[in-house]
Formats: structure tokens, sequence, C-alpha cells
């Protein structure tokens, strides 16, 4: 076999890897849609290091807190886009840095 | 197999996820992101949480990307416009990923918890639907139901964010 076994440090790494790329979009990208599908992979750096924690440690319990944390993101994903469609019926833009004033 | 599963995955996410912040179309960012949740999916199976994968591949892959495609069909979105890059961030960006990098592979090695390695099969279970089931709607069951008002809260903040002004 080439590669060695894998341990839990490497799905951590994964992780954060993910988490990294993640928010280099966050900062780096200026069309909120796209900010928020960052966003959705942040989430998922967490949930992997909370399945790959529980799974070497062998507890139950951070599964369940992954199903939660996909439930808020579901529910988090439906509000932000209908914040960004009532935006965008107001300012014809979603790019972050043309909302920039704090009153319409 | 394991590892290479485990290294082909782990490629494929990596690459998907740097072409979604990459590319400039919204629609090929959607597709980077169908293709990033679907290899953690494959993850998530070879950590032997099978319920996960499942639901990860219904609600995020299914219906959180709908709702994606959807606003930007809905929208319009355009491609966004060529700019100068800002190189500052992007410096700045990989720098601070640069030195994460190397500090992981330095100090994730010290801590003796993470050379723990377990091959497929040898978990404790838990990944069942049975399983995560008994925990959810026993000890988990008041933030069960905290979901439930939650799902119901956001589901009437959505309808009322896009209702049409009567007004105008």
């Amino acid at each position: 076999m080439i590669f060695g076994d894998i341990t839990l440090g490497h799905c951590l790494a994964l992780s954060s890897l993910l988490f990294l790329i993640g928010l280099a979009g966050v900062i780096l990208r200026r069309s909120l849609l796209i900010i928020m599908m960052s966003l959705e992979l942040l989430l998922n750096a967490a949930n992997l290091a909370l399945v790959a924690v529980g799974r070497f440690q062998g507890l139950p319990d951070p599964q369940v807190a992954v199903f939660f944390v996909i439930t808020v993101a579901a529910a988090e994903v439906a509000l932000g886009l209908a914040i960004l469609v009532a935006i965008f019926r107001i300012k014809k833009t979603t790019a972050a840095d043309q909302l920039a004033t704090l009153r319409f | 197999m394991e590892p290479l599963f485990f290294w082909i995955l782990a490629v494929g996410l990596v690459v998907s996820a740097s072409a979604l912040v990459a590319f400039r179309n919204p629609v090929t960012n959607a597709v980077c992101l169908v293709v990033a949740l679907v290899i953690q999916a494959a993850l998530f199976i070879t950590l032997e949480a099978f319920f996960l994968a499942a639901v990860q591949v219904i609600v995020y892959a299914g219906a959180v990307m709908v709702l994606f495609l959807f606003v930007i069909m809905l929208l319009d979105v355009k491609e966004e416009a060529r700019r100068t890059p800002p190189w500052v961030k992007i410096v700045g960006v990989l720098g601070v990923g640069g030195v994460a990098v190397l500090g992981l592979t330095k100090i994730v090695p010290l801590f003796p918890f993470t050379q723990k390695t377990l091959h497929w099969g040898q978990g404790k279970g838990g990944g069942s639907a049975a399983e995560l089931g008994k925990l959810l709607f026993t000890s988990y069951s008041p933030l069960f139901l905290a979901t439930g008002v939650l799902l119901l809260v956001a589901t009437v903040g959505v309808v009322v964010l896009c209702r049409k002004d009567p007004e105008s």
C-alpha cells in the first residue's frame, strides 16, 4: 500500500482546508449568492470534523449535532435567499460592494 | 483500498471547493457546490455515517441546491464583471492559508488522539437511522422540537419576505 493509514488528523486537516477555501470565497467574492454558497462550504467543513471526531472516538452524539446543523443550514439558506430576492427587487443587484448604504 | 478512497475523495473535495471560489459563472458555481456536497456524502460513508450521507444527498444536494438554482434563474444573475483582481486580499488569503496548512501538518501530530486509526467496519456503529433516531427522540428530543419550531418560523419568514407589497 502506497498510502499510510487514515488517522483522525487526516480528516481534521481536510476539514480545516475546506474551511479555509470557504473562508476565501466569503472574503474574495462579491456576489451575495456565491458568498452564501461559500457559507455552505464552511458549514460542511464543520460537519466533516464533527463526524470524524465522533467516529474515531466511538461517540454517536456528534452525528446528532450534524443532523441539527444540516437542518439549520437548510432554514438559513431559505431565509438568506428570500432576503436576497427582496434586496434584488429594490436594488437590482446582488453585488455586496454595491449594497454599502445604510438606507435606501 | 481505504486510504486510496480517502485520498481520491479528499482531492476531489478540495478541487471542487476551489473551483466554486474561482469560477465566475453562477451556474458553474452551483454545479461545483453539488459536486462538493456529493463528495462529502461519500466521505460520510467512509466514516460510517450512513444516515447522514443519505440526508446530505437529499437535503443538501437535493433541496438546498434546487433552491440556489431557482434563485439563479429567477434573478437572472449575470457573470461577475471582470475586474482587476484584489491582489492584496488574494495574497493575504494565500498567506494565511499556507501558514495554516503548514501549522496543521506540524501541530496536528503533536496531539496523540489525532493519531488514532480505525479501519472500515471497526467503528462502534451509531451511523444507522435506528441508532440516530433513538438518540434524537430521547436525550435530544427538546432540541428536536425546537428545530421543528425553527423550520416553521423560517417558512413563515420566507413567505412574509417574498410577499409583494399590496400598496405598491
